[in-house]
Order: C-alpha cells, then structure tokens, then sequence
C-alpha cells in the first residue's frame, strides 16, 4: 500500500482513506482484563515487526504502565486534565480519568523486544514477531 | 471521577464552508476553555503535533490555530487496524476586545497546546492630589 500513493499531495488523503476503512476490522481481539476503549490505537506492519501507535494526549510518561505477556499487551494510566479549579469554564471538551486497556494480537511476538517510545502526545509501541513465528524458508531440490 | 474509565472521544472532522489547498483531511482539536481573572487559558489536545509543526496567530480579532503531523512518521507502514484517523488539525475563535492580542503565551506539552491569552491590564487605580 506504501507505494501507491498517486502524487504527493494526495498522499495524506489517501492515507486516511484506508486508515478509515480498516476501522474496527476483526484483526484485534480485547485482552482478558480489558475495561475499556481508551485509547484508540492503530496497529501497522512496518517490514517484520508491528507498530502501534497510541493517541494520549496530555498523559505524562510517568503515567503510563506498559505491560506485554504472550500475545496480550496491557496499556494502562491516568490522563491528569490539571484543571484550575477557581477558573470558570467556557467550554469543556477535553475529559480525564484512568484507562486501562488489553489487546490481544493474532501473531506470536516476542514481549522482550518491544520498545515504547511516548512524545508529544503519541504512544508508540515497536513489537517484534516472534522468531519461532516466522515462516521456514522451504529450499526446493 | 477519579476511578471512572475514560471513553473515546471520536475525532471530529472539520466540515467548513472554506477548502484548504491540500485535499487531506482536517480535524478540530478538543479544546477547555477556562477564564481566570488575568487571562483566558484556551488549552487544546493536538496529539502528533511538535513545536515547530504548530502555526498560532492572531488577526483581526480572531485567534487561529493550525497543528500539521507529519506525514512522513508514517512512512512505510502499512495499516492492519485502526480505530481513529490522524490529520492536521485546525480551530479558529473570535476574540473580544478584553484580550491583549500582543500578549499571547503558548506552551505545547505532550500533545497539549496551552494557549494564555491574557487580557488587557486596566488602568491602576490614582490618587489625586488636592492642591
């Protein structure tokens, strides 16, 4: 799908054309002790491995508690609004609280491997495939 | 609040009279707006967003707001499953005269720009003297 993209500046849309239409595709199972959809991820193959990217504005990275077991990985915090509360509000959009989220990924990973990386709002997850996962290379005599 | 689990607050995607010149998609950014005695703290949740990539400006009484992401982060990934779309996003709003337009500070902070829009200072308060 990399390279499809018509002219540079289609490219953006395009992408968010097929963002959209692999919306709530069966691809992911909820974890065990999933208590929620906060917060919504995308998950992308990049070569061998599996990136997901979290949208978590405003968590601090000291907030955040990554924990991976078999092929679940369990994301969990606090999203801090730091509000003042002798401020009077105009307008109220934003919403804090905890969230404490399981997905379970239909490939073998190998949990030592994944790397986390959290900036400016977005969370995002380099998970390896498991080496016992990867397809044997079938030589032909 | 503190033990409630947090929703997903679906991305809302900005539908206006005006086209930008690129076809993409824009989105309008989740914003508090909160008024303290010296300023108004518009603060807005811009996720993908860094410091060089945000554009705040104001004219003509209103306070415009634009947040690119970078397309290239996204280079050589391919989609398998999504829950939310990513794009610029783009807010405007109308100011009143009870902002000082040239005293504005911004503060971008995990995703979470803070805009400070402090307020014009009244004149202080003088004695006069009785000759």
């Amino acid at each position: 799908m990399a390279g499809l993209y018509s002219h540079p500046f289609g490219a953006l849309l395009e992408f968010q054309n097929a963002l959209d239409q692999l919306r709530s595709s069966n691809w992911l199972d909820s974890g065990p002790s999933a208590q929620g959809a906060y917060p919504p991820l995308n998950v992308f193959r990049k070569g061998d491995a599996v990136v997901i990217i979290i949208e978590v504005p405003g968590v601090k990275k000291s907030d955040l508690r990554i924990e991976a077991k078999g092929r679940t990985i369990r994301i969990a915090g606090t999203k801090n609004l730091s509000r003042d509360d002798k401020a009077s509000a105009h307008r109220l959009e934003r919403r804090g609280g905890n969230f404490d989220r399981a997905i379970t990924l239909p490939i073998e990973i190998e949990a030592e491997g994944i790397k986390a990386e959290c900036r400016d709002g977005i969370l995002a997850l380099f998970v390896p495939r498991a080496e016992s996962d990867k397809p044997r290379s079938i030589p032909v005599a | 609040m503190a033990n409630q689990s947090l929703e997903v607050q679906e991305k809302k995607e900005l539908v206006s009279k005006g086209e930008q010149t690129s076809p993409a998609r824009y989105y309008v950014p989740t914003t508090d707006i909160h008024e303290t005695a010296d300023a108004l703290v518009v603060t807005m949740e811009v996720p993908g967003a860094d410091r060089g990539s945000i554009d705040a400006k104001v004219e003509d009484d209103v306070l415009r707001v634009e947040a690119r992401i970078d397309p290239a982060k996204y280079e050589g990934m391919e989609p398998l499953y999504t829950e939310y779309n990513v794009g610029h996003f783009t807010r405007s709003f109308s100011l009143s005269q009870v902002i000082d337009q040239g005293r504005i500070d911004a503060s971008l902070n995990d995703g979470v720009l803070t805009l400070t829009l402090n307020k014009v200072q009244k004149a202080q308060p003088r004695q006069i003297d009785i000759r």
